[in-house]
């Protein structure tokens, strides 16, 4: 749909501050127009004035690479977690457009937020290599899907269990220790395994919210399956 | 005189490493395998890098396709490509050394596309040899995945400390001696003073083209405004890589890789009504395959020819059911989502658009810059890609180079841990969280940089950007702002004073190429003053 948009997004100054609902006009320039064009433009505004006309901050948010490959710009749109940048405003029915920071993570301002637990997590995981990846071909596209994860946060911000200083980490280290298992199944990986029970196979209620909300598609459901085939029943790579 | 390995460990936790992408972890590897703690700074996360974009793939000369291909050939492909402007001994180092960097990737996990278990490789643009390892279309990523995970565990250790929040704020020089780096949280404003040598990894210079180029926001070029404007020496900045094969997408351009064109993409122009596949009756040995430089410039030629159809069209029809399911299947999802077109069935308008900067920090064969105690790796340094750089090399001088330079402060330890002032740590300040440089004068002066620096230049268009640009000076500017229009203004004076055509660089009123520009332009704030001079390719700082 072409035409007037509005950009309703949820706002506020630091952390601490209250938040309130700011709208922004927004005329969609061609179908191809995502959320992050609009936040985009809305920033480049000289005298920038919302909705009402009256003057307004620029916008706070993260992007980098525009085109859904870094996991940057993921937000809350229209109550449910994705890219700014992957999200276009001509798919959406009403010209109304909602747009919150993700909620799981403590927010710094306006659409940013701190996702650095994703980070922590994954080193208490010891997501590394121990010992030299042997690949064999049909690991290859395992390995690849696994590879892809842009740590966005959107599985953990869908995720029932998941909050930020749980014990329960989460989705967000399954496809890398996904990767790692495939690509070797030596002991050196014990200390990994049983941090991986810990913090995600007993954790896991299996709500599969995660499924189908991954920016990169990445099969949530088969990566979980797999890693925990690996990392809990031991059951070795064919 | 103290032992080697007391030198090194004085420098221990006093290596800065500014740019978290492919040079900068490769950098961070090096060191931290070498027991040098180092701290790694970047604006964010190592997977927001502009490197995850990265596609087609990364050179070596494996031969694993049996042409008896050699480093010998994958050197003369990339001194022919980069038209001669890079010392040979540089490029000889690159070639060399990059079978084993593949096959160090590939121990680190990188799921490079196989065939019975051989990593298999394609043919790129300006390489007589199939030459180009990859992972379908998504190398970069799948490099990054990987080494990522490899810091993190020295992470773990110790070994590397990430502040990846944080942009360079300063850079404190004196003397041609860097004593420290100031960045700044991103998060809470805080303001950390680093001392140390510093390794710049910060990316190329595309946050000057806002909206026209294939890199990230996050690449703003400020990193390099501010390092040019303490008197870090740059050069070349007049090469800047047009990829053929580029698409307007919402707020910038999409790159269809390389890899399109090597696995059999054709282009053409419409030709009184039938399809003209120009590049292929131009140039019959190499065709599509053709440097980018030269495809770029022949695009530009028809799609400005009035008798012709104006644009031009990537022809992915011919590629086989298997080879996009196996080699390209990412590829084909990215262009159906964006451009909503399957382009195994219908052909693909594309146009040049920019997507590397062959110039920048002035680097000698180690990658070290005229001040001491300052290295620059990556895109942001001017190193291996002479005048134009071949599809495949970039992830290759990344990794390499992010090697050498780290191995270059571990052999300068001595000066290094010499010069090294450490009373400045701790000092912290804290102010607002970052200005973003004001988007309204970018814009400006991406639009002065365009009209000045497109593919086809000529003194007259280069001289009245460089006047608008001088407009644009006005009282109580952010200091940032005023810094980024000095560097953008070197960038048009080195276009200007090489009067000759080379690669990427065109004149339209110098169209021969010179032996007397076989020079690297340099170029240096000197009392507020730009200098250009050309000189000799820097193999070695004195």
């Amino acid at each position: 749909m072409m035409g007037r948009y509005i950009i309703r997004i949820l706002r506020r100054k630091r952390e601490e501050d209250k938040s309130y609902w700011q709208d922004f006009e927004y005329e969609l320039n061609s179908p191809g127009d995502t959320v992050a064009s609009a936040l985009r433009n809305i920033n480049s505004r000289e005298d920038l004035k919302d909705a009402s006309g009256n003057k307004a901050e620029p916008v706070i948010w993260e992007s980098s690479c525009m085109q859904q490959k870094c996991g940057a710009c993921a937000m809350v749109i229209n109550g449910r977690p994705g890219l700014a940048c992957g999200t276009k405003l001509a798919g959406f029915k009403k010209p109304v457009v909602k747009v919150e920071p993700l909620r799981k993570f403590p927010v710094i301002a306006d659409l940013m937020t701190d996702r650095s637990i994703l980070y922590e997590n994954l080193k208490t995981l010891r997501i590394w290599l121990e010992c030299d990846a042997e690949l064999s071909r049909e690991d290859i596209d395992r390995a690849f899907e696994a590879s892809e994860c842009i740590q966005c946060g959107c599985c953990l911000e869908v995720c029932p269990n998941f909050y930020c200083g749980g014990t329960f980490f989460g989705m967000n280290g399954v496809p890398l220790a996904n990767r790692l298992l495939t690509e070797s199944d030596r002991a050196e990986y014990e200390k990994a395994a049983s941090e991986y029970k810990k913090h995600i196979f007993n954790g896991c209620g299996k709500s599969l919210a995660c499924r189908d909300i991954c920016p990169r598609g990445i099969d949530t459901e088969k990566m979980m399956v797999n890693a925990n085939a690996l990392a809990v029943w031991k059951r070795r790579k064919k | 005189m103290k032992s080697d390995m007391e030198q090194i460990s004085n420098l221990s936790g006093y290596v800065n490493i500014v740019g978290a992408g492919i040079s900068g972890l490769s950098a961070a590897i090096t060191l931290a395998s070498s027991g040098i703690r180092c701290n790694l700074i970047s604006s964010m996360p190592s997977e927001r890098a502009q490197s995850v974009l990265a596609e087609g793939g990364i050179n070596a000369a494996l031969d694993n396709m049996g042409e008896g291909d050699s480093p010998e050939e994958h050197f003369a492909d990339t001194m022919r490509g980069g038209c001669y402007l890079e010392t040979e001994s540089c490029i000889h180092g690159l070639t060399k050394g990059a079978p084993d960097i593949i096959n160090e990737l590939a121990r680190f996990g990188v799921p490079f596309t196989r065939e019975d278990n051989k990593i298999i490789q394609r043919p790129f643009g300006g390489q007589k040899k199939r030459r180009t390892c990859y992972s379908k279309s998504s190398t970069g990523k799948m490099i990054m995945t990987a080494l990522i995970d490899v810091v993190r565990k020295y992470e773990s250790e110790g070994l590397v400390v990430r502040y990846p929040d944080h942009v360079l704020t300063g850079a404190d020089i004196k003397e041609g001696i860097l004593n420290f780096v100031t960045v700044k949280s991103r998060m809470t404003g805080d303001v950390i003073v680093l001392p140390g040598p510093a390794v710049i990894c910060c990316g190329g210079l595309n946050g000057f083209f806002e909206g026209f180029t294939t890199g990230t926001t996050q690449n703003t070029g400020d990193c390099a405004a501010i390092l040019f404007n303490e008197g870090v020496e740059f050069a070349n900045l007049e090469f800047i890589q047009y990829h053929p094969t580029t698409v307007a997408i919402a707020d910038k351009r999409m790159l269809i890789s390389e890899a399109a064109r090597g696995e059999g993409g054709r282009l053409y122009i419409e030709r009184g009504g039938e399809p003209w596949y120009f590049m292929e009756e131009k140039y019959p040995e190499s065709g599509n395959l053709m440097p980018r430089d030269v495809v770029s410039r022949e695009m530009f030629k028809v799609m400005r020819d009035p008798s012709l159809g104006g644009t031009v069209y990537l022809d992915m029809r011919e590629i086989s059911k298997s080879c996009w399911k196996n080699k390209l299947s990412d590829l084909r999802e990215e262009i159906r989502s964006y451009l909503l077109v399957d382009p195994a069935v219908t052909p693909v308008p594309v146009a040049p658009g920019i997507h590397f900067f062959m110039g920048g920090i002035r680097v000698d064969d180690g990658h070290r810059t005229n001040i001491k105690g300052l290295y620059a790796a990556g895109e942001c340094a001017s190193k291996y890609h002479g005048a134009n750089r071949l599809g495949g090399n970039s992830m290759l001088a990344a990794v390499y180079g992010g090697k050498t330079a780290a191995e270059s402060v571990i052999k300068d330890a001595g000066v290094l841990s010499g010069i090294l002032n450490i009373q400045e740590i701790g000092k912290a300040d804290h102010s607002d969280p970052v200005y973003d440089a004001d988007t309204i004068l970018s814009g400006s002066v991406r639009n002065i940089l365009i009209r000045g620096l497109g593919i086809i230049r000529d003194e007259d268009s280069i001289t009245s950007a460089i006047d608008e640009l001088g407009k644009l000076y006005k009282e109580g500017m952010h200091d940032i702002d005023l810094k980024r229009i000095k560097l953008a203004e070197a960038m048009l004076m080195c276009a200007r004073e090489r009067k000759e055509s080379r690669g990427a660089h065109v004149r339209s009123d110098y169209p021969d190429t010179l032996d007397d520009y076989k020079k690297t332009t340099c170029c240096s704030m000197n009392n507020g003053k730009i200098i250009i001079t050309m000189q000799d390719p820097l193999k070695e700082r004195r």
